[in-house]
């Protein structure tokens, strides 16, 4: 579409090229998880640059992807807007509302030019937390703010939804991101508040607004040096002494009820020829203790035996 | 979903592809409107669902050949009819469209079909363009929103001019992608009245070997037509590069070479011999840039055109613009760009999951218990396949769960066989596969996972649920009695909540022989309304980190700080939590309770 204003469709015969020597689009890329609200955020930034007289495009991925997977979707605003979605390496904002997906977002910001504005709230997915090995890792990004901070060319780490829990309405810590947004990206202030007044519902219009200020104050505080990025935790990773699983099955006890087997979350237990449990796949059995505690007749004790000096004592419980 | 009912004519409104479709079908007029929900084409119906109940009805069919089907009829009564589906409903709908195409169309008859390249959200990433020569239909491509309204309407016209069945063909970035659109106003439709012609709607042999000849003779009208028609777009830029291309290549095209020579069809078939010829004889070297299969390409090529296409553009997946230049790069025409050093941490596994309280999360624990070889069915349940739950062994495409079953159970599995199939994915294709198990006395049990809505695709209603498209009350399929009319004597229903009478009676359901049906009964925690029940929160003192309740995939739990034996305590997110307990029902040390009753 060469013109939005018009319905005409070209003649197929040779035209002039359309929106020669049009300025390059402002691409902002709002990301986060399912639910968190990231459409609407998307929305609210489309509408006000169209308000502003931009041909605007916005493109997102639904279906699938909102089943607490990543979401994302695309804003380009401009003269003249091509491509629905941004170019790897050519997003001018990139606004995330889970720190996780703020990172994997990263090579698509402008190198150099690019401001990443990220809440430092972490949704730990349950695909994260698969591994029942005693001092297994929380399977979740490792960067530190400082470390992301600086290989951009302007980062804010802010703590979006804890600023939105202060203010009574954990359901507002986008329209922080977006207040902070609107510090970067440059439309008046009344603007913004107005399309946010327009958008949400009518009872939480002041926390609303007072969410953007807030966050539009975070990074003008932030830019003159007053605000400092918010800190993520690092994944915990506790530390254990080095063991090994052993199971003690005791084959008199063992009624072939078969509980173990079909609760082990591993699948590593097994009913042999006489129907008595065995341990199948010692490879795989993390020593959660589940069959165990599961066991209606005591016949599967786990220990978890030193390896080191002191071996066969098994470790404190 | 954009207010798009009474906006006055020629305003300017950010509607995405689908919203668009759905007001050119509205503006051109469309009596009557049928679909099957299905990621992207959704929307379409729902927002044609949101014109006024007298300027069009709008309804969800039980499944695409069943919508294609009223489409027609409503042609044949001399009504302009639509049917929206997203690429694999074509594949259902398509023995009555490959009959349709024969027999043409009365009042115009217009199939929106959306393809998913990138299998954002599908099985498959099939081409529905190539149905257009398997057909003689000619397929629209539009570009964006107001292409996609425009061109809808177009399709009534061409619908009824060259008497056929038109394909508007959008893709997930078409119809999820708002972009400004000039709205016109609705071109009321005088009915044509019914056609009484048996020799062109009545498909008997004798009557079809004459109207193929029609349609073959229609064939060559249309690219007549095409030879000049306003959709195809010839854009004179640098002579030395000529690129073709359709859709929403087109955008991806103009943003990587804004210089270019570009021919952008309105109509990816049949293509126009004469203008193709013309535009390759104008320019230096002749790209191809479409998505998917080598449509275009191969045509040209049968024209004994010289063209490049696939050797430099993939032919799976979605297209964008850094695959464009990719392709113009490798080719020569661009200069590669400096290697961006950007930094980009490994990134995070984060696969959809089922929701916090989501009832098919017990059906899945009592599947995985049960040891069962278990065929799966299209819906949020088939990602149970992932861990933790892992209780799915195959998923082909709507309704095949119960048929894969039998052919597994007759093949000799020696495992008990269970299929496990969603209520709408049941009513949509599944009711026949159930009577071939009970006709041909198949011993296997099917799990009717009954969450009384479609809930994949957001959540819209089915003959199961009592509601029409415009929420209208209306009858009500009562499963356990359609189940006992086919013959079935084992029917149970069993409430998803509860985890103990789940594992036993699909317990018993399996030690039965014969086809035994188990419904399990609870409504999904999204649609229609949102199920919040109070948080429930771990004991951490009395966690034993068992992990017991990690065997669920609830994305409301994950670990804590705490430690015991150096693995993990629990933590429940309480904003996530719904009060569902499951977790609470598999806790080995009965360490989860309600938030309020937790020590703190």
């Amino acid at each position: 579409m060469s013109d939005p204003g018009s319905t005409e469709l070209a003649a197929a015969i040779p035209v002039p090229l359309p929106g020669a020597g049009g300025a390059e689009p402002v691409n902002v890329l709002v990301v986060g998880v399912g639910g968190q609200g990231v459409i609407m955020v998307s929305k609210l930034i489309a509408l006000l640059a169209q308000q502003q007289g931009y041909e605007v495009k916005q493109s997102e991925v639904h279906g699938m992807a909102k089943r607490g997977g990543a979401v994302f979707s695309h804003v380009r605003f401009g003269k003249l807007v091509w491509s629905p979605t941004i170019p790897k390496g050519e997003a001018d904002f990139l606004v995330a509302l889970e720190w996780a997906e703020g990172l994997r977002w990263l090579d698509y910001l402008r190198p150099g030019t690019g401001v990443f504005i990220c809440d430092t709230k972490q949704i730990v997915p349950p695909f994260s937390c698969r591994d029942r090995r005693p001092g297994a890792a929380l399977g979740y990004v490792r960067e530190t703010v400082s470390d992301v901070i600086a290989r951009v060319g302007e980062g804010y780490a802010i703590d979006a939804t804890h600023m939105a829990e202060q203010l009574g309405n954990d359901r507002v810590g986008n329209v922080v991101l977006l207040g902070a947004l609107s510090a970067a990206l440059n439309f008046p202030a009344a603007q913004w508040e107005k399309i946010v007044a327009d958008f949400v519902p009518k009872k939480t219009t002041a926390v609303n607004l007072e969410a953007l200020r807030q966050g539009r104050r975070w990074i003008e505080e932030a830019r003159k040096g007053l605000q400092h990025p918010a800190s993520v935790p690092p994944p915990p990773s506790p530390t254990v002494a080095d063991y090994r699983v052993r199971l003690e099955i005791t084959p008199q006890w063992c009624k072939s009820c078969d509980i173990c087997v079909k609760m082990c979350p591993e699948r590593c237990l097994r009913l042999n020829a006489e129907r008595i449990v065995e341990l199948a796949a010692p490879d795989k059995c993390t020593g959660c203790r589940l069959c165990e505690w599961l066991c209606p007749d005591f016949a599967i004790r786990v220990h978890l035996d030193r390896t080191m000096a002191g071996a066969g004592m098994e470790a404190a419980r | 979903m954009e207010e798009t009912v009474g906006v006055p004519a020629n305003t300017l409104r950010p509607l995405t592809g689908n919203e668009a479709i759905a007001r050119g079908a509205w503006e051109a007029g469309v009596k009557v409107a049928a679909a099957y929900p299905g990621t992207p084409s959704t929307e379409i119906l729902e927002n044609l669902g949101s014109y006024p109940a007298e300027d069009v009805h709008a309804q969800w069919s039980t499944n695409e050949k069943v919508a294609l089907d009223v489409a027609i009829g409503a042609s044949f009564a001399g009504r302009r009819a639509l049917a929206a589906m997203k690429h694999v409903g074509l594949n259902v709908a398509a023995d009555a469209f490959m009959s349709q195409t024969y027999i043409g169309a009365n009042g115009g008859l217009v199939l929106a079909v959306c393809d998913d390249p990138g299998i954002h959200s599908s099985q498959n990433e099939q081409d529905t363009r190539i149905y257009g020569a398997l057909a003689t239909v000619p397929i629209l491509e539009p570009s964006d929103a107001q292409e996609a309204l425009d061109f809808t309407r177009l399709a009534f016209d061409l619908s009824e001019r060259f008497d056929t069945p038109v394909i508007v063909r959008g893709t997930t970035r078409l119809s999820h992608t708002r972009s400004p659109v000039r709205v016109g106003t609705r071109a009321e439709m005088p009915g044509l009245g019914f056609l009484e012609q048996p020799a062109k709607n009545v498909m008997i042999p004798a009557h079809a070997r004459r109207r193929h000849a029609t349609v073959l003779a229609r064939e060559a009208k249309l690219k007549e037509y095409l030879e000049d028609a306003p959709i195809n777009r010839w854009e004179s830029g640098n002579p030395a590069i000529g690129v073709v291309t359709a859709g929403t290549c087109y955008p991806y095209v103009r943003e990587v070479l804004p210089d270019a020579s570009v021919l952008k069809l309105g109509a990816s078939w049949p293509l126009p011999e004469g203008l193709l010829r013309r535009f390759c004889a104008s320019v230096e070297r002749v790209f191809v840039v479409e998505e998917l299969e080598p449509v275009i390409e191969r045509e040209m090529r049968a024209l004994g055109l010289k063209v490049e296409g696939k050797a430099f553009f993939p032919r799976e997946g979605e297209l964008g613009p850094e695959l464009v230049r990719a392709g113009f790069e490798k080719a020569g025409v661009l200069q590669p760009r400096p290697k961006s050093n950007a930094w980009a941490p490994e990134p995070l596994v984060r696969p959809p999951v089922l929701c916090a309280g989501c009832p098919h999360i017990s059906s899945f624990m009592a599947v995985r218990a049960s040891g069962a070889r278990v065929a799966g069915d299209i819906g949020c349940y088939t990602l149970a396949c992932l861990d933790p739950l892992r209780g799915i062994d195959t998923t082909v495409s709507m309704g095949s769960s119960i048929g894969n079953a039998i052919g597994m159970v007759k093949a000799g599995e020696t495992r008990p066989v269970v299929a496990t199939i969603g209520d709408s994915t049941f009513l949509h294709a599944g009711i026949p596969g159930l009577i071939d198990a009970v006709y041909n006395q198949a011993n296997l049990t099917v799990l009717l996972l009954d969450n009384h809505i479609t809930a994949m695709t957001g959540g819209q209603d089915h003959p199961g649920t009592g509601k029409t498209l415009r929420g209208e009350e209306t009858a009500k399929v009562d499963y356990e009695a359609l189940v006992r009319a086919i013959g079935i004597k084992w029917v149970r229903t069993v409430d998803s909540y509860d985890l103990a009478a789940m594992y036993q009676q699909l317990r018993e359901a399996i030690a039965y022989r014969g086809v035994a049906v188990l419904i399990a009964n609870r409504p999904c925690v999204l649609d229609p309304v949102k199920i919040k029940g109070p948080a429930l929160q771990v004991d951490t003192a009395e966690c034993n980190a068992c992990q017991a309740c990690m065997n669920l995939g609830c994305p409301a739990m994950s670990w804590g700080t705490e430690t015991f034996e150096g693995r993990h305590k629990i933590r429940i997110d309480q904003s996530l939590c719904i009060g569902c307990t499951l977790c609470a029902q598999v806790c080995t040390v009965d360490c989860i309770q309600p938030a309020a009753e937790v020590r703190q």
